[in-house]
Order: C-alpha cells, then structure tokens, then sequence
C-alpha cells in the first residue's frame, strides 16, 4: 500500500496538501472523509488510534498530522523543487516565521465562516452576531497585515518565488473567498499575489481543488448539502463554541 | 555587534528561545522588551518587529520573528546537537507535527489559564465566570490526553531517547499556568515524569532561572499598568464571557 492521504477538500489545510502532492506528481490514494457527513468520528474513516482531524497522511505504517509537518515531509521525501522549501537557511526561516504568525492569526480565524453560514444551520445552532463581528474583523485585521507586512512589494510571502507559505495562504482565503464577495476590495496586491500563486499552480489544478468550497453556498441554498449525521453533532457544536 | 534576542521571560516562547541559546553556548545579548510595561508597543521595538511580537532575533541585518522560525534558524546556524530536530525523515516529521499542533492544542489554552486565573482578575478585578474556566480546563485536559497518547507515548522524550525543540517547546508552554498557581502536571504522573526528564536535561539551574519572573507574576503591581494596555486586557475579558 502507497502512500495515502485522508483529505477533505473544504478544509483549508487538506486542499494545501492536496495541491501540493498533485503539482509535484507525488502519487497517492485519495481517502475522502467528508466531514459534513461526520466522516471523521465515525469508525472506519480515518487510521486507526488517530484523532478526529484531518488532513491524514499514511505512509506505510507512519501516520502523520498537521498539514504543514505533511507538507516539509513531502518536499523531503519527494525531493520537489527547491523553491517550495528553499534550503537556504534565511529563506526557510522566512517561511517558519510566516507559518508561525499563520498558526495564530489566519488558521481558525479564516474557517470561522464555514462554520457561521453552512454548518451552524446545518446543527440547527445560530452563531451570535457579536461573534459574526468579531470574526469579520479579525479576518480583515489579518488579510491587512498579510497583504502589508508579509507580502509588501514582493511576488510571493516569502521572496520572490512560491513556497509552502503562499500554498498555505491562499488556501485559508479561499475559504473566505467562497464565503464572503469583498475579500480583495481595497487589497490590490493581494489579488495579484493570488493570480500569480494560482498561475504557478494552473487554472486545472485551481478548479479541480477550489471547486467544492466555491460551490459550497448554492449547494445549501439548493439544499444539496447532506444530513450531519447525530453522532457528529457533539463535535460540531463543541467547535462551534470555542468560536469566540 | 553579535547576535541579539529580543525576549521577555514571561513569554513561553521566549523561554524556549532563552533556554535554547543558552544550552548551546550561543552568545547573544539580551534585549529585554517588558511585556508588562508594554515595551512591545514601543517606537524602538515597533521597528525591529513591525507586529510587535516576542521573541524576535536579530542577527547582523537579518531580523526574524516567531519562536518555530527563531529555533530552526539558531539550531543551524549554531550546528546544535542533531538529537533537538533529528535529521530522521520520520522522527522530524514528528516533531514539526508538534510545532505545527501546539500553536492551538497547547500554547494557547495555556495561555488562557493565566489569564483567568491571574492576570484577568489582577487586572480588572473580576473572575472570568466559572463555566468559561470550566471549559478551558476541559480542553486542556483533553489535549494533554492527546500529547500523551499521539507525542509521548512510552519514550522518554517525544522523539525517543533524547530531548527535542518539541520537549522544550511544550514544556515551557505547559509551565505558563504556574504563574497563576495551577499545576497542570500534577493530573498526570505520566506527565510529570516525562516534565522532571526534561527540566533535568536543560539543566534545573536554567530551567528555573528562565521560569524566575514568571514564578513571580502574583508579586507584580499591576498599579503601574500602561491605562491603553489595561483598556486591551478588559476587552480581552469580553472574549471570555
């Protein structure tokens, strides 16, 4: 058995890694575990022993978390271009250091919206508009500081070529993207980042990753979304109260 | 002029850094940035960091933030022993999947156990309302559960036999609640095991010279608090409620 990947491409970090794999050729089993079906708390879904989250890699017996340790594991192992991971050691701090400020400010902060306008009503829960505010403002607070102290002048995050950064990035804004209509308004450099980032990777590839989430609004409007299943309930509300 | 580290000690993320350089002989010279005067905010610390963060590193012009990336750079660039981030495919996976987790898991829900137990109530004069408390403390017994059964398992230390970025990451996180007299290992003798191998692996001596201000918070006169950062902490206290 190759390598496999359990990935849901609505969430942030599963498309990071599902795009990555794809651009560089690595070949994998796709393992879907849809997580508006409660796929990921239901036996059989997920590696066995692992917690409920995704994305999931297994290689072998190795069972790896965390899309960013998947990703630096991949670029390893894979040997991609050096660019996606540069070895110089300023450059790959440089991306360090943008993932650091990511893992407090965009992740979490970026999904909230999923959460708020699909799955809320979905649970039968209304998340209160103090909290909707707050969560627009910590979004539009980050998508200044990405666009100003991160990105400045330059093509990409980190320099002047696309690393895991820009993946991990564009990522979380498309979630907010297929959610919200004014992400860019006023962010000029920021859609340009976007368009090279999506460049590098194709329009096929974009498509392909970026179309569940993009799609995800008229499907519950056309009630196209399935049942959570009850079972998955106590999981969802959880999350939904940590929002805050 | 050398390596310079931008730190306040009562930062988890500054330990790290602290104990760290300090392990490995790595000369460098102290900038002491006081989070509790808001020095972060300051005009001089704004242009070394622009998001006004602890620690930052700055190494002749090369200036860099965030305690992953500062941790990455010095152990490098310093050629540090191999055993803090193993060359291993595997076993550095594992720990970049614990850098990458704690960010959320540990460091933050630690974190709030300081504020409501300490600084909240210090600072505003009012308790956080207990089923809040409640919650947080469930969240970071379950994720202590999970860093023991997915991180530590049956080795000593997360990677196996020696101590890693990962150890030292999370123990000087699970030692922020202590600034506010709560224990976290004293649920767990798993944990607390493995909290004595690591402490005694950096050396009690720095281990506790690095852990000084944040033993002494409960001393501080938050009288002399900046009014605009006590204006911040009551809002904070909203996020709470």
């Amino acid at each position: 058995m190759g390598l496999e990947l359990y990935l849901d491409l609505l969430s942030q970090p599963c498309r990071a890694v599902y795009i990555f794999a794809k651009k560089n050729g690595i070949a994998f089993e796709l393992r879907t575990v849809e997580l508006l079906k409660g796929q990921h708390v239901s036996k059989g879904f997920l590696p066995a022993n692992s917690p409920q989250m995704v994305p999931v890699l297994k290689d072998g017996d190795f069972v790896l978390h965390q899309s960013v340790a998947i990703l630096i594991y991949l670029s390893c192992k894979y040997q991609t271009a050096d660019h996606w991971y540069p070895p110089d050691l300023q450059a790959r701090a440089r991306i360090h250091e943008y993932l650091g400020w990511h893992a407090d400010f965009i992740r979490g902060t970026f999904g909230v919206c999923l959460w708020t306008k699909v799955i809320a009503p979905l649970v039968g829960v209304q998340v209160p508009e103090e909290k909707v505010k707050r969560n627009r403002a910590a979004v539009d607070w980050a998508l200044q500081l990405l666009e100003d102290q991160f990105l400045g002048d330059k093509a990409f995050l980190t320099g002047q070529r696309v690393t895991l950064a820009d993946l991990m990035a564009l990522e979380e804004l498309m979630q907010v993207v297929a959610l919200r209509n004014d992400v860019f308004e006023g962010r000029p450099r920021l859609a340009a980042w976007r368009g090279r980032v999506e460049a590098v990777l194709g329009a096929d590839l974009c498509q392909e990753t970026h179309g569940p989430i993009l799609n995800i609004l008229e499907q519950a409007a056309n009630k196209q979304l399935p049942q959570i299943p009850p079972e998955a309930h106590p999981l969802m509300l959880l999350r939904l109260s940590r929002i805050p | 002029m050398g390596l310079e580290l931008y730190l306040d000690l009562l930062s988890a993320s500054c330990r790290a850094v602290y104990i760290f350089a300090r392990k490995n002989s790595i000369p460098f010279d102290f900038q002491f940035v006081d989070l509790l005067k808001g020095y972060h905010h300051s005009k001089e610390y704004t242009e070394i960091n622009p998001l006004k963060k602890l620690p930052s590193l700055k190494d002749g012009k090369f200036i860099l933030s965030e305690s992953v990336a500062v941790l990455l750079y010095l152990c490098r660039k310093y050629s540090a022993p191999s055993y803090w981030y193993p060359p291993d495919l595997h076993t550095r996976a594992r720990v970049d999947e614990f850098m990458a987790w704690q960010h959320t898991a540990i460091q933050l829900p630690m974190s709030k156990i300081l504020w409501i137990k300490l600084l909240i109530p210090m600072i505003t004069g009012e308790e956080v309302p207990a089923e809040k408390t409640e919650e947080v403390l469930a969240e970071v017994q379950q994720n202590l559960k999970l860093f023991e059964e997915r991180f530590l398992q049956d080795r000593m230390f997360i990677t196996g036999d020696n101590i890693s970025l990962a150890d030292l990451v999370a123990l000087v996180e699970m030692m922020q609640p202590i600034g506010g007299n709560h224990n976290v290992f004293q649920a767990s003798s798993k944990l607390a095991q493995w909290r004595m191998r690591v402490e005694l692996s950096i050396g009690p001596s720095l281990f506790w010279e690095a852990h000084d201000r944040l033993v002494k918070l409960g001393e501080w006169d938050c009288s002399t608090l900046d009014p605009s950062v006590k204006e911040r902490i009551v809002d904070l206290l909203q996020k709470f409620k």
